[in-house]
């Protein structure tokens, strides 16, 4: 980035740094939970120098968030934090009081939190909340910190801070909410700035803006523990990387050897589980796909296209009386066993496509054949007989899963339609749970009992359950971790490759589009802006949005490490 | 944090085994109500309804637990012998205010367009009428009987729950689980009667027992207005306002109905939140 030649080396413009700022030895956390003590982060060491990224890389339950709250004093009530050594700016951490930690906090460490929705105060103007860091710790009149106020949001990067200053955090954007709670992290200049996963939850070419101010903020001297599951983040910022997993370090070293060249299997899994258009047509994970799914299955005869959108339109209306079209004519094309990419930011209208797709949104205008038939013309009650063509998964499969029923039942269910025998239901469940390689043991266990990777298994299964031809999977991997993403995104695959199902599939990570899908449809405000192969669309991108969406994509080529 | 959650959430035994001491004391209470209903003659030590002028008025004693009316008549056994009615009148009441407010709530929540806001917007104005000037008008035109009582407090709590189960309903219906089923051809019948009602009406154990409680206060008041049932039956509210008259003699014709109903009361409450708790631990 050009930012780095703007800003001279701290060092040689004469400031005197202490040589460490924050060090962990033998850094533990356990929780008593019913009185029974469970270690969640055994054994985490580092350094924090000034100007350095530590990032911290691992999945949900590894232990990294647990870390990273312990390391401001947060871990909560019940936990047990313990180390060889834990000094702050050379004074012993360990030894403080919650009084002293909320001096530290704001001041000294900044924490920036995953969730901008839910760590902002939804009735209070993003100023006040800025303005409570400063007012907490005394410093400047009223008057001082609300330019103050600007000062920060203008430095993170928010345009017209005097307006935005003033608007609540559902006024705003997820980037906007995202600036805004990094503003206040930062507020007091501490010289150690914490982030928890602070880009999980938004679009990339607003990820790329958020990790750009984490950029400056290291370039101007600032130390940054950066937590993610996200290696192409980490990749951006890190200087020194820690793998985690099950509460345990497998690996810590420098960004460069740790991508470059990684030891332990488990970072070298992480590394090659990251989809990308490198990677179409390889496996992700090193978990074997279940045989089931690789058997090839009588499939239906097809010719041509299995689902064709023509000019659809949908409008809704906004409370002031303004009509918005949430999709303006999109058309598009769905072959046999292929697979059709949507990509496009939150509210470019990829998920409404999806539903009119489905016929389970009112189109506005505009029809959808499904196996060359009439679809979207038909009323509700002939539709059904249809549906078992054209299956759906969603992003959240546990939203998706009556919380009453057990995984049988729900699969079950998804066979209602079917001429099946009682026995012959039930042979087929099983069979389904093979497909997506799942144990017989889930049946009876419900949704909730699952993990994020077992549900989204079941459902798949339940998708596939009454044989469709097309299968409409929205954000479908989105909220898994990236291991698992890897498992599915192969299981997907091989199932494409023996029931010649075909997919539309719609994410904002342009990632996995490019792994998975045979053409790509970008959209953005309800439009599509250009439609092509993947080679197409990475390597000769032609509308400047679609430049500008590859251009934010972090760079995550292991190979630049080993060099 | 989802560490968190992941290492505390599986750990957690299911609290059986420790009864809150509270429930317990509910729950105790609510039998031995429900013995008092059923057969009242174990519990009492007097004929409710002999007149023993000599005794009249007295306090509480070994002879009369809690006291005596203008009468002489047992007050400990009049109470015992009320208990089957008021309750009936509480069970009447929230049963009536459900029922109707399941009509009620579902019309507004699943019928097609028009009828769904005309009762939307029934319900409402049910809801701005005063439940108790609703309830005297309803034992105005057809006089004051527990039947009355049981129509005039159900249709006054009614409102409040229709909204309830609106809402619930309203959810299930948008719930991605309905999505689902629409997405499988599932039909709309299928659709909810599997998944929209159960998964709206789970609550309603809860809240019905809420409701019992809350409606035998409400009726209670009526009896005591003197617009519930007639005198000489022990029913609480009854007692209450037949005690009305000698507050400043005999101050236990009051206090003592009045915690009885207070006690009845919060039991069922205390019991609804448990359910109502407990039935939200099973969702989340």
């Amino acid at each position: 980035m050009s930012i780095a030649e703007t800003i001279d080396d701290p060092v040689e413009l004469g400031l005197d740094w202490p040589a460490t700022r924050l060090s962990a030895r033998n850094l533990r956390v356990s929780f008593l939970v019913d009185g029974v003590r469970r270690d969640i982060v055994r054994g985490l060491s580092f350094e924090l120098t000034p100007g350095e990224c530590v990032a911290i890389v691992g999945e949900s339950g590894s232990g990294k968030s647990v870390t990273a709250r312990a390391l401001v004093g947060l871990a909560g009530r019940n936990s047990i934090v313990e180390a060889d050594s834990l000094e702050l700016h050379h004074e012993d951490a360990l030894a403080f009081t919650p009084r002293k930690w909320r001096r530290v906090r704001g001041r000294d460490v900044g924490f920036i939190l995953q969730d901008a929705l839910v760590s902002l105060d939804p009735l209070r103007p993003v100023r006040s909340e800025i303005a409570e860091a400063l007012a907490l710790h005394h410093r400047g009149t009223r008057s001082e910190r609300s330019r103050r106020v600007i000062d920060l949001l203008t430095r993170v990067g928010v345009p017209f801070p005097e307006v935005r200053a003033r608007q609540r955090p559902d006024q705003l954007s997820g980037g906007l909410r995202q600036r805004a709670l990094i503003a206040s992290a930062i507020a007091l200049d501490p010289d150690i700035v914490i982030a928890d996963e602070p880009t999980t939850a938004l679009d990339v070419s607003v990820q790329a803006q958020v990790l750009g101010e984490l950029e400056k903020m290291k370039l101007r001297g600032a130390s940054v523990i950066l937590i993610s599951h996200d290696l192409s983040v980490v990749a951006q910022l890190a200087d020194q990387i820690l793998v985690m997993r099950g509460g345990e370090v497998l690996e810590q070293g420098t960004a460069a050897q740790v991508l470059g060249s990684p030891k332990h299997d488990y970072t070298k899994a992480l590394i090659a589980a990251v989809p990308s258009e490198r990677t179409r047509g390889q496996k992700l994970s090193p978990t074997a796909v279940p045989d089931a799914a690789t058997a090839p299955v009588r499939s239906h005869r097809q010719v041509g296209s299995v689902l064709e959108a023509r000019d659809l339109v949908r409008r809704f209306v906004s409370p002031d009386g303004a009509v918005n079209r949430a999709v303006d004519r999109v058309s598009f094309t769905l072959g046999a066993g292929e697979t059709l990419g949507i990509v496009g930011e939150s509210g470019s209208g990829k998920s409404t496509t999806a539903k009119l797709a489905l016929g389970l949104e009112r189109l506005d205008g505009g029809t959808v054949r499904l196996l060359g038939r009439d679809w979207s013309t038909l009323p509700e009650r002939r539709r059904r007989r249809l549906r078992p063509r054209i299956s759906f998964v969603n992003q959240d499969p546990l939203s998706s899963f009556d919380p009453r029923w057990n995984v049988e039942r729900i699969l079950l269910d998804a066979l209602r339609g079917s001429r099946l025998s009682r026995f012959g239901r039930r042979a087929r469940v099983l069979e389904l749970l093979g497909l997506v390689g799942l144990s017989s043991e889930v049946l009876d266990r419900f949704p909730l009992k699952l993990s994020g990777g077992q549900r989204q298994r079941v459902a798949i299964a339940r998708a596939l359950a009454p044989r469709p031809s097309v299968i409409v999977l929205d954000e479908a991997v989105s909220a898994l971790d990236v291991t698992i993403q890897a498992q599915i995104l192969d299981l997907l695959v091989a199932l494409q490759r023996s029931s010649g199902v075909s997919y539309l599939f719609i994410s904002h990570d342009l990632g996995v589009i490019s792994h998975l899908s045979d053409r790509v449809l970008v959209m953005k405000d309800g439009r599509v802006v250009e439609e092509g192969t993947p080679d197409d669309i990475f390597q000769r991108p032609q509308h400047p949005y679609t430049r500008e969406l590859i251009a934010s994509i972090p760079a995550f080529d292991p190979a630049a490490f080993s060099a | 944090m989802t560490a968190i959650r992941s290492a505390t959430v599986p750990t957690r035994p299911i609290q059986l085994r420790r009864l809150p001491w509270g429930l317990f004391v509910a729950v105790l209470l609510v039998l031995l109500l429900a013995v008092a209903a059923i057969a009242p003659q174990l519990l009492a030590t007097h004929d409710p309804y002999a007149l023993d002028y000599p005794a009249a008025l007295q306090g509480p004693s070994w002879a009369h637990w809690f006291g005596t009316d203008e009468s002489g008549r047992d007050l400990y056994s009049r109470l015992v012998f009320g208990a089957g009615q008021s309750l009936l009148i509480g069970l009447g009441a929230a049963g009536v205010g459900i029922v109707l407010a399941l009509i009620l709530g579902s019309l507004a929540a699943l019928a097609v367009k028009p009828a769904a806001v005309v009762v939307d917007r029934f319900v409402e104005v049910m809801f701005a009428f005063p439940a108790l000037l609703l309830a005297l008008l309803l034992i105005a035109i057809a006089g004051p009987s527990a039947v009355t009582e049981i129509f005039a407090v159900g249709l006054g709590t009614a409102p409040g729950y229709a909204r309830m189960i609106r809402g619930q309903i309203l959810a299930a219906k948008n719930s991605g689980y309905v999505e689902a089923a629409t997405a499988l051809g599932h039909s709309r019948a299928r659709i909810v009667s599997a998944h929209i009602l159960p998964n709206a009406l789970r609550p309603l154990v809860a809240v019905f027992a809420l409701s019992v409680g809350q409606s035998i206060v409400w009726s209670s008041s009526l009896s005591f207005l003197g617009l519930g049932v007639a005198p000489p039956a022990p029913e609480w509210g009854a007692l209450l306002d037949a005690g009305r008259g000698y507050i400043i003699q005999a101050n236990w014709l009051e206090v003592i109905p009045g915690l009885v109903i207070v006690a009845v009361a919060l039991a069922a409450t205390t019991i609804g939140r448990h359910l109502q708790a407990h039935l939200e631990k099973g969702e989340k």
